[in-house]
């Protein structure tokens, strides 16, 4: 089972945008092995260490919300995967108990790959959400790479992580 | 658009893509060896170049593909006459009087310069 770094779809306008959320939670293995404290320039502890998601695993959600709406666009025959991260820019951490919310769209498609933008937000569970991060990310259709190499035709991209998602989504059948 | 604000447009795309500084972007400068794009730059530069400038790329239209894995491009690890004969009809962009005076194949790369990119842009907004 692949890592899934987002847990459900809410909103998919083919070839367009995608929005999905991600529910931040302590259960998660990662958030104890990720402990920050915010400390001054000068070495004073601003805010003592707690759980974080991690940017790296922000970052690689927006890129399956961003990589199921382009595989989705050409009904997910084609590999679709992160080429670039062109700019990533987070202002706040996210900590467990909240929400992130990606929405990824679609600045610029062709048949070797796609250009998609992506804004993440973050909802506190009283609070009303605020924009925290843009992401912009290139995706390749690996099979139209320049180099002319050949993989399995086998589509192991959007493998039955993906597929479980996309189902209970409502998505896929 | 005139020659020096294509110019511009171009490096500013250059700039976003490969994250090179301004005054690397010369004329001269080539793309793959002195600005250190690899394939998958191209992607991004061509995706940016049509929202800068608003027409369509298709592939291998800035920089012919295949070229070097083609036996009868290449022989003896030189470009052929057929190789070059390619280059001449599907990028006539890029000036070849370097690789035709020195075909070895390394020298494909140092061909695709940032002038030779400018005349592309320049060469389709021609023709659209």
């Amino acid at each position: 089972m692949r890592w899934m770094w987002i847990d459900r779809v809410v909103e998919l306008v083919p070839r367009q945008r995608l929005v999905a959320v991600k529910n931040v939670s302590l259960a998660e293995e990662h958030l104890h092995d990720h402990f920050e404290p915010v400390v001054t320039d000068d070495g004073r502890i601003v805010r003592p260490a707690m759980p974080i998601m991690p940017a790296s695993l922000i970052i690689e959600g927006m890129a399956q919300a961003g990589g199921i709406l382009v595989g989705h666009a050409e009904e997910f025959r084609e590999k679709v995967i992160l080429a670039k991260v062109s700019r990533a820019e987070l202002s706040r951490e996210a900590t467990p108990g909240c929400q992130l919310r990606y929405t990824a769209e679609i600045k610029s498609f062709s048949h070797a790959g796609a250009g998609v933008s992506g804004t993440v937000e973050l909802a506190e569970p009283s609070a009303e959400p605020e924009t925290i991060g843009l992401i912009e990310l290139l995706f390749s259709h690996l099979d139209r790479n320049m180099a002319g190499i050949e993989y399995p035709e086998h589509n192991f991209v959007f493998g039955e992580g993906f597929r479980t998602l996309l189902r209970t989504s409502g998505i896929i059948d | 658009m005139q020659r020096e604000e294509i110019f511009e447009k171009v490096k500013g795309v250059l700039v976003e893509a490969l994250a090179v500084d301004d005054d690397e972007v010369t004329p001269d400068a080539t793309i793959f060896n002195d600005l250190g794009a690899e394939s998958i730059d191209m992607l991004d530069i061509g995706f940016q170049l049509e929202q800068a400038f608003g027409f369509k790329i298709e592939q291998g239209e800035m920089f012919p593909e295949g070229v070097t894995s083609d036996p009868e491009m290449v022989q003896d690890g030189k470009v052929t006459e057929a190789g070059l004969a390619m280059l001449r009809q599907r990028a006539p962009h890029i000036d070849l009087a370097a690789l035709e005076a020195d075909p070895r194949l390394e020298k494909v790369r140092d061909i695709f310069t940032v002038d030779a990119l400018a005349t592309f842009v320049e060469n389709k907004l021609k023709a659209s």
